[in-house]
């Protein structure tokens, strides 16, 4: 199969058409508007509909409208974007919609800056709106991964009926690397809630997140809360690297662990035994698979690019087993392989 | 075998195209290769600037901090960047827009006033081409037909017409 050489933000957009994906609402920021810029020349020949919408809050509530109707749909936007849209997210997901959201992250808090950030995980994973749900969480690490994800964002939002999210960066959406197009096996979803029409041939269907009695709506909870326990039980996805041995395990996501990995082989070549737990899944977080990749290791290095987000995490799928120590840049700074060493190194890094 | 390259200039001088066609040709030699170009306000008007790295190993950070080949096309990126270039690395400078010079004698730095040439041989916008073409032919990273494959990729179907005037570019590059 062919390599081109894409930016990540395009080759997403590229895979969400070739995924099927006949909708798009968005409304344009800084460092994702490659995406927008992408289906907008792109969407109408593939026989679906891309509209700029007047802001954020209004993309994200035509992204609710049209998931209603069964049809593949995605929003993009970067950090501050994400926050507009968060309301609209909470009803989606307690609508029991599918549909894809992408957060091509930025520096935060606030407008804050431009340049990559790891710093809404907490956001993703844990407060994406209000209420008790969550939206599976995918962080790509490679323009590759921003393809095959978003290609299983898709199928799995289907599956699960809930938004899924892919938590990129700046970097990711920015860069240029290689890529392929898998041939994709378009799945036979059909969607019997969607409300597409009833021709008086079935009952109507409703698309509503208002249960005003306690009872019906904890059950609606409740319902949902069985579907997050098969996902957390199948769909975790982690990358292992040289962990086996390591003493000491860094823990990172996303851009970050590209970084890290640099700083794992250079520690390697020092003699210090490294190893690098690349989550996949942010949610559900892949527990058991940390805690095989940690098991012979004394210490943990959770890096990120933020003031430590996903540490939480490590140490509770670990239940801090382990000290788990953090390095992070936050603002819009991408650590160094240097520095990540320096760590490894103050660290003890037992030779 | 890793190059790590950053490309620097003004806005609208190409070295975010050149990084591409470095990219291209590494990728269609099967090499691994990643472009990541600097993105904000300051590419208006001001500096622009891209890391390639191009490897035999998959591609760890692709943010370059310490280039082994610099290309500069305007002083402040020569002044920004010709510090941090790798000893035994390589610089190649275009001397008629870059007024600096460095006294560093580990590494080989090439002035080359590439603008000059460029309209000299009727190829205007093309300096960032002659550089390439210096560029290859100083660091043996990659040979005429390899860069010419490249260069085909990168050219879009629009501009086509160029392709012959980008070859005889890099020609002049690899002859300076």
């Amino acid at each position: 199969m062919e390599r081109s050489l894409m930016k990540g933000n395009e080759a997403l957009a590229e895979a969400a058409l070739r995924a099927g994906c006949k909708c798009f609402f968005g409304y344009p920021i800084t460092p994702q508007t490659e995406i927008s810029a992408y289906l907008a020349k792109k969407m109408a020949k593939a026989g679906g509909l891309f509209l700029q919408a007047e802001s954020e809050v209004a993309a994200i509530n035509m992204v609710l409208g049209a998931s209603g109707t069964g049809t593949r749909v995605m929003t993009s936007s970067s950090s501050p974007g994400i926050s507009l849209k968060s309301e609209g997210i909470s009803y989606i997901a307690g609508s029991d919609l599918p549909c894809v959201i992408i957060n091509v992250q930025r520096g935060g808090p606030g407008l804050g800056g431009i340049q990559p950030s790891q710093a809404d995980y907490w956001q993703a994973t844990k407060g994406l709106g209000h209420g008790d749900f969550h939206v599976i969480v995918y962080a790509p690490a490679s323009v590759q991964e921003m393809v095959d994800m978003v290609i299983n964002a898709f199928d799995k939002a289907d599956e699960y009926r809930m938004p899924a999210m892919i938590l990129a960066d700046g970097l990711l959406g920015q860069m240029m690397e290689p890529v392929t197009f898998p041939e994709i096996k378009q799945k036979n979803s059909e969607k019997t809630w969607a409300a597409d029409g009833h021709k008086n041939k079935r009952k109507h269907n409703i698309i509503n997140s208002l249960y005003l009695q306690p009872d019906v709506l904890e059950n609606s909870v409740v319902e949902r809360y069985k579907r997050y326990d098969t996902i957390q039980e199948n769909e975790t996805d982690a990358e292992n690297y040289l962990c086996e041995d390591a003493d000491i395990v860094l823990c990172a996501f996303g851009a970050t662990a590209r970084v890290a990995k640099s700083a794992v082989n250079q520690a390697r070549e020092k003699g210090i035994k490294a190893g690098l737990f690349r989550p996949k899944t942010l949610w559900p977080f892949p527990v058991n698979e940390i805690n095989e990749a940690v098991k012979n290791a004394k210490t943990v290095l959770t890096v990120e690019m933020s003031m430590g987000q996903m540490i939480d995490d490590v140490k509770l799928a670990i239940n801090c087993s382990k000290p788990v120590e953090f390095f992070g840049r936050t603002g819009g700074i991408i650590p160094t392989p240097t520095e990540i060493l320096a760590e490894i190194e103050k660290l003890g890094g037992a030779k | 075998m890793t190059h790590e390259i950053i490309l620097a200039g003004f806005g609208g001088q190409g070295v975010l195209f050149a990084g591409k066609v470095l990219s291209y040709a590494g990728l269609l030699d099967g090499k691994e290769v990643s472009w990541l170009p600097s993105y904000g306000p300051e590419m208006r008007g001001g500096t622009a600037n891209c890391s390639v790295c191009v490897s035999d190993e998959p591609i760890g950070s692709p943010l370059i901090l310490q280039p082994n080949v610099l290309l500069a096309m305007n002083t402040p990126s020569f002044d920004k960047f010709i510090d941090t270039v790798k000893a035994g690395g390589t610089a190649v400078v275009d001397s008629s827009m870059v007024d600096s010079t460095t006294d560093r004698e580990d590494i080989k730095v090439f002035y080359v006033p590439a603008t000059e040439l460029a309209s000299e041989n009727d190829l205007n916008g093309m300096a960032n081409i002659i550089l390439l073409g210096k560029i290859i032919k100083e660091t043996e990273m990659f040979t005429l037909d390899e860069i010419k494959a490249g260069l085909e990729k990168s050219i879009p179907p629009s501009k086509a017409a160029l392709f012959d005037s980008n070859i005889k570019a890099i020609q002049i590059g690899m002859n300076s």
